[in-house]
């Protein structure tokens, strides 16, 4: 059994609570093992690398010494945002004398930047969906418009994307999973990520651009990896509305949940009860197809 | 016994404001050796040199060390003066005092100690010097040009009408290049092809130049003054002697659907063509990929037409050698093309172009008779967007460094645009714009000023179809950093200038460097820009970096000038500075042949009187070896050496340096 070091961050035990699902059910059916970090803490996130620049590698920086610690060498981090802090932080401790003896100072643990993060596209290609394909029975007639945002395509030495202008890594696994992948122009646009809370105005024009397009070219579900994203483009769909003509009511999902389906599993224990804008019409359009098929 | 003289320069303050300069003239005096020793302001200055040729005949020198600037800088200087003084030139040596002592360090105590070392360590080796004498080789008097383009076509012409021949060589079809392409040239606006067809016609017809188009360049052998060139003619299948030019045979020609190359891809031509109508040659050849004759076996009909029977289906590539005594390449650039950019649509959409392919819109000669429309629809636009620094500058798009041209030739298709359609919008997005240059900046004030171009400070980071629409997403860093988005009908890229893919293939078959961007490399970067590193090889525009018209044309004249200052002389006089074997170690392995970088080691057989071979051994072609060295540190046998730096010479200045004794309290 394969095993690898699991980073859910504050996420995946809460707002996200359906990513972790339908990602450990994948994981169970693949028969890997996702051992979760001893005593995590918080990845900084936003805050911290807007307020203090130490700070903000030495806080994803413990949990990459924890990982070490526990004989990992791979970490999955299924947050893109959270990806982005620990990759950041591992890239600094080793690219920057200053970072490699202040750091373990600081958290008092020795790190040596041998942990790896991993997204959870890398995940998927590099572990999973090989065990899975054979399973994918389920064919699922919607389209799909997979959204990337920035952190899994941004910085460009973090980025483990191919074409990150123009990313095709989604739309492949979700053509192999039977669905449709459509052909539009924001999947790599920027959804306002952090501004959620205290720029909710700007979240929502940046946002309504984004399901407008998907919209307009005949997208039936937008596809994320990332809970940021998700948290936007669905919870904040009334402030998003505001900037359309019409209510958008696209559901996002996570690329975790379409697999999920395409597995065979039943919603309801891939989450799909827990979004914000409701998945059943979605869902029962891909029931009334998946039965006549 | 040895006589050596030490001169130390101050060269200005350069090197007396950090190490004594009259210390070191002292301590040297002290050196086994030296019987004279001095220092001067300006050493190389007149009074200077007079100074060293005095001292030469008066203290009957045996050697001279001149501690001054880099040898790279006055060597020729000093060692001309060493000759006047009768002394032969190569028993004169510098220590380099200024980049590699007084420009590194403060000015203390071991500064000066340093300095004194190192003229110690020049001290030690001149003792060893030879008396060397220049090697002369003897010259073809004909240039070989490859490539034409205007820095071809400049270059052939400077050179012919300095009454040497010329043979010049071009892949395509006919000669032109770039420029040939383009509609109005900046920062004058006018018409390309009015200044350049009388310069590609007075080539043609040049007693002193041989043209061969549709040509390249097989391998290339030998050395400067005589190179060995192998052209390959490629078959035209047209016998261009018969032929009238008529062109019956491309108005019959059934396959008519060829992207057309010189139209940027935005019209056809037939299988049989002539690339524009002003062309020379003006006549045609087949495109053997695309001719149904070639593919099928069938068809014929341009033969059947031919007035003139000049056509050849059985025509073959022909091999042409020639002698030539200096080579100009001057093979261009070439542009990144749309469908470099994922985020503009990989090419996808038809609307967004390239320059180039804007140039042949503008053009009265292209596919639209100048009349600005659109690739899709044939709609003219209302509106364009244009992106400079399209790739260009941008690390993580493997291209970091400024195409030169496109801030210019940008404000010349918005300027051109407008002149066209006066209501039209026509907008800029830029970084910086870069329009150094006589009335450079003008031009650019004047898109902006009289012809209302919008320019915005800022990147596009995407574009995207919506309703028929081009929209265009950038950011306007000037105001406020708001991201602007612009409804255009066509964008044109000014895409990144690149090298042209085969060259690293042809600098590889002329022994010329290139850079990590596959431009041919300058022997040095300021002081000799026209030449390559490997004698008798020099560049002429786009090669070697993106360049304009101007710049292109200007280098092409300098590097003229240099073939026919080589030319003025009928022997070639080149610093002995090369490799030499000793016959009688040498046991003839030719490892050194395996990595001599120029191809400058041979085999020679050494016989009795009688004829028959003792052994065969290296030996270096005085005209190719460049003295390197590479040779002499992998010679088992330690049988090769190079003149002036002497296995001996290089283990006197070690061992000085290790032989360290006190000459004077510093
Ligand atoms: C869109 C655009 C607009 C421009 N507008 C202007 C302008 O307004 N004003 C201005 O001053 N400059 C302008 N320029 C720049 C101008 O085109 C160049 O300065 C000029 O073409 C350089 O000339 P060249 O002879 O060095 O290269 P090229 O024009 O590229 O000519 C090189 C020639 O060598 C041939 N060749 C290539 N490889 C080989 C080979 N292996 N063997 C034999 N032959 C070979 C090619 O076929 C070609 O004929 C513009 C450039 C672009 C892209
Ligand atoms: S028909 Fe014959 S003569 Fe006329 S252009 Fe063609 S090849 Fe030349
Ligand atoms: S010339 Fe201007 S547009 Fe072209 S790369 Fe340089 S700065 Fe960019």
């Amino acid at each position: 059994m394969t095993k690898i070091g699991y980073f859910p961050g504050c996420s995946l035990n809460g707002t996200a609570k359906e990513y972790d699902l339908s990602l450990q059910a994948i994981a169970r059916i693949a028969d890997i093992e996702l051992v979760e970090l001893d005593d995590w803490n918080c990845c900084g996130a936003t805050a911290a690398h807007s307020l203090n620049s130490t700070l903000a590698v030495a806080l994803p920086a413990r949990n990459l010494a924890i990982a070490e610690k526990m004989g990992l060498d791979e970490i999955l981090v299924p947050c893109a945002a959270c990806f982005s802090r620990l990759a950041q932080a591992r890239y600094e401790i080793k690219s920057d004398e200053k970072y490699r003896t202040k750091i373990p100072q600081l958290i008092e643990m020795e790190i040596k930047g041998t942990a790896n993060p991993i997204t959870v596209l890398d995940f998927l290609n590099k572990y999973a969906l090989d065990k899975i394909k054979d399973k994918l029975y389920n064919k699922l007639n919607a389209k799909f418009a997979c959204y990337y945002g920035c952190l899994l395509t941004r910085p460009e030495h973090l980025s483990t994307i191919e074409r990150r202008e123009d990313p095709l890594v989604m739309e492949k696994i979700i053509y192999l999973s039977g669905g449709m992948p459509i052909d539009w122009a924001f999947k790599v646009e920027c959804c306002g990520a952090g501004l959620s809370v205290v720029r909710t105005d700007i979240v929502g024009k940046l946002c309504a651009k984004i399901l407008d397009d998907a919209q307009s070219r005949g997208a039936d579900a937008i596809i994320v990896a990332c809970p940021m994203c998700h948290s936007n483009l669905d919870m904040r769909r009334n402030e998003i509305n505001k900037n359309l003509s019409t209510d958008n009511e696209i559901p996002v999902v996570y690329i975790t949940q379409i697999i999920g389906l395409a597995l065979g599993i039943d919603p309801k224990k891939l989450g799909f009860d827990k979004h914000f804008v409701p998945t059943d019409k979605f869902l029962h359009k891909l029931q009334k197809q998946t039965v006549e098929v | 016994m040895a006589r050596i003289g030490v001169f130390v320069c101050h060269c200005g303050e350069n090197i007396s404001s950090t190490v004594d300069c009259a210390k070191v003239a002292e301590i040297a005096s002290n050196y086994p050796g030296v019987v004279y020793s001095i220092d001067y302001k300006y050493m190389c200055s007149d009074p200077g040199q007079n100074l060293i040729k005095e001292a030469i005949q008066k203290h009957k020198l045996t050697g001279v060390v001149v501690a001054a600037c880099s040898p790279r800088m006055h060597e020729p200087t000093f060692r001309k003066a060493t000759a006047e003084a009768g002394l032969n030139p190569f028993l004169c040596e510098m220590a380099n005092l200024r980049e590699h002592c007084s420009w590194v360090h403060f000015r203390e105590d071991s500064t000066t100690e340093k300095a004194a070392e190192l003229v110690r360590v020049l001290v030690e080796k001149v003792k060893h010097n030879e008396e060397l004498f220049p090697i002369k080789v003897p010259i073809t008097k004909t240039a070989l040009v490859i490539g034409g383009g205007i820095g071809g076509i400049q270059a052939a012409l400077d050179i012919a009408n300095s009454g040497h021949k010329v043979i010049m060589v071009e892949k395509n079809p006919s000669i032109g290049g770039k420029m040939a392409q383009l509609s109005e040239t900046f920062p004058t606006l006018d018409c390309s092809q009015c200044i350049l067809t009388p310069r590609m016609v007075e080539v043609a017809q040049h007693p002193n130049i041989t043209l061969y188009t549709y040509a390249e360049i097989e391998s290339v052998d030998g050395f400067i003054g005589n190179f060995k060139v192998t052209i390959r003619q490629k078959a035209k299948s047209v016998d261009h002697k018969a032929c009238t030019g008529c062109g019956l045979c491309i108005e019959k020609c059934p396959i008519k659907k060829i992207p057309d190359e010189f139209n940027a891809g935005l019209g056809n031509r037939a299988a049989i063509y002539v690339p524009f109508p002003q062309a020379v040659p003006n006549k045609p050849v087949i495109d053997r990929n695309n001719c149904t004759y070639f593919l099928k076996g069938k068809c014929g009909l341009c033969k059947k037409v031919c007035p003139a029977d000049a056509i050849h289906y059985e025509q073959e590539d022909e091999l042409i050698k020639v002698d030539v005594g200096a080579i100009v390449a001057a093979t261009g650039f070439d542009i990144k093309h749309s469908d470099f950019f994922p985020e503009y649509g990989y090419g996808k959409y038809a609307d967004v172009i390239d320059g180039l392919q804007f140039e042949r819109l503008a053009s009265a000669s292209g596919p639209t008779l100048g009349v600005l429309k659109r690739p899709s629809d044939g709609k003219e636009p209302e509106s364009i967007v244009f992106i400079a620094c399209a790739g260009s500058r941008d690390p993580a798009k493997g291209i970091p460094y400024c195409s030169k041209i496109c801030c210019m030739y940008t404000a010349k298709h918005a300027m051109l645009f407008k002149h066209k359609n006066h209501h039209g919008k026509a907008t800029v997005f830029y970084m910086d714009i870069r329009a150094g240059g006589k009335m450079y900046d003008e031009f650019v004030r004047r898109a902006i000023e009289e012809d209302d171009v919008n320019y915005i400070r800022g990147r596009v980071s995407r574009i995207y179809e919506k309703n028929g629409k081009l929209i265009v997403c950038g950011v306007d860093t000037l105001l406020n950093s708001r991201p602007v988005e612009i409804e255009a009908d066509m964008v044109v890229l000014a895409t990144a200038a690149i090298a042209n893919s085969d060259s690293e293939e042809l600098a590889q078959k002329l022994h010329i460097s290139y850079d990590p961007y596959h431009f041919f490399s300058e022997a040095h970067p300021k002081l000799r820009p026209v030449e390559t590193n490997t004698a008798g090889i020099m560049l002429a525009g786009a090669c070697q970096a993106p360049k304009d018209i101007p710049d292109t044309v200007s280098q092409a004249s300098g590097t003229a000038a240099k073939v026919v200052a080589l030319f003025s002389q009928d022997e070639l006089t080149r610093e002995p500075l090369i490799a030499y074997v000793n016959n009688n170690t040498c046991v003839g392995c030719f490892l050194c042949q395996s990595v001599c970088p120029y191809l400058a080691i041979e085999k020679e057989e050494i016989r009795r009187r009688d004829g028959t071979l003792v052994k065969t051994v290296a030996k270096i072609n005085p005209g190719l070896c460049q003295g390197c060295g590479t040779c002499v540190a992998l010679c088992r046998s330690k049988s090769i050496d190079i003149h002036g730096y002497t296995n001996r010479q290089i283990y006197a200045e070690v061992s000085a340096l290790f032989n360290r004794r006190e000459y004077a309290g510093v």
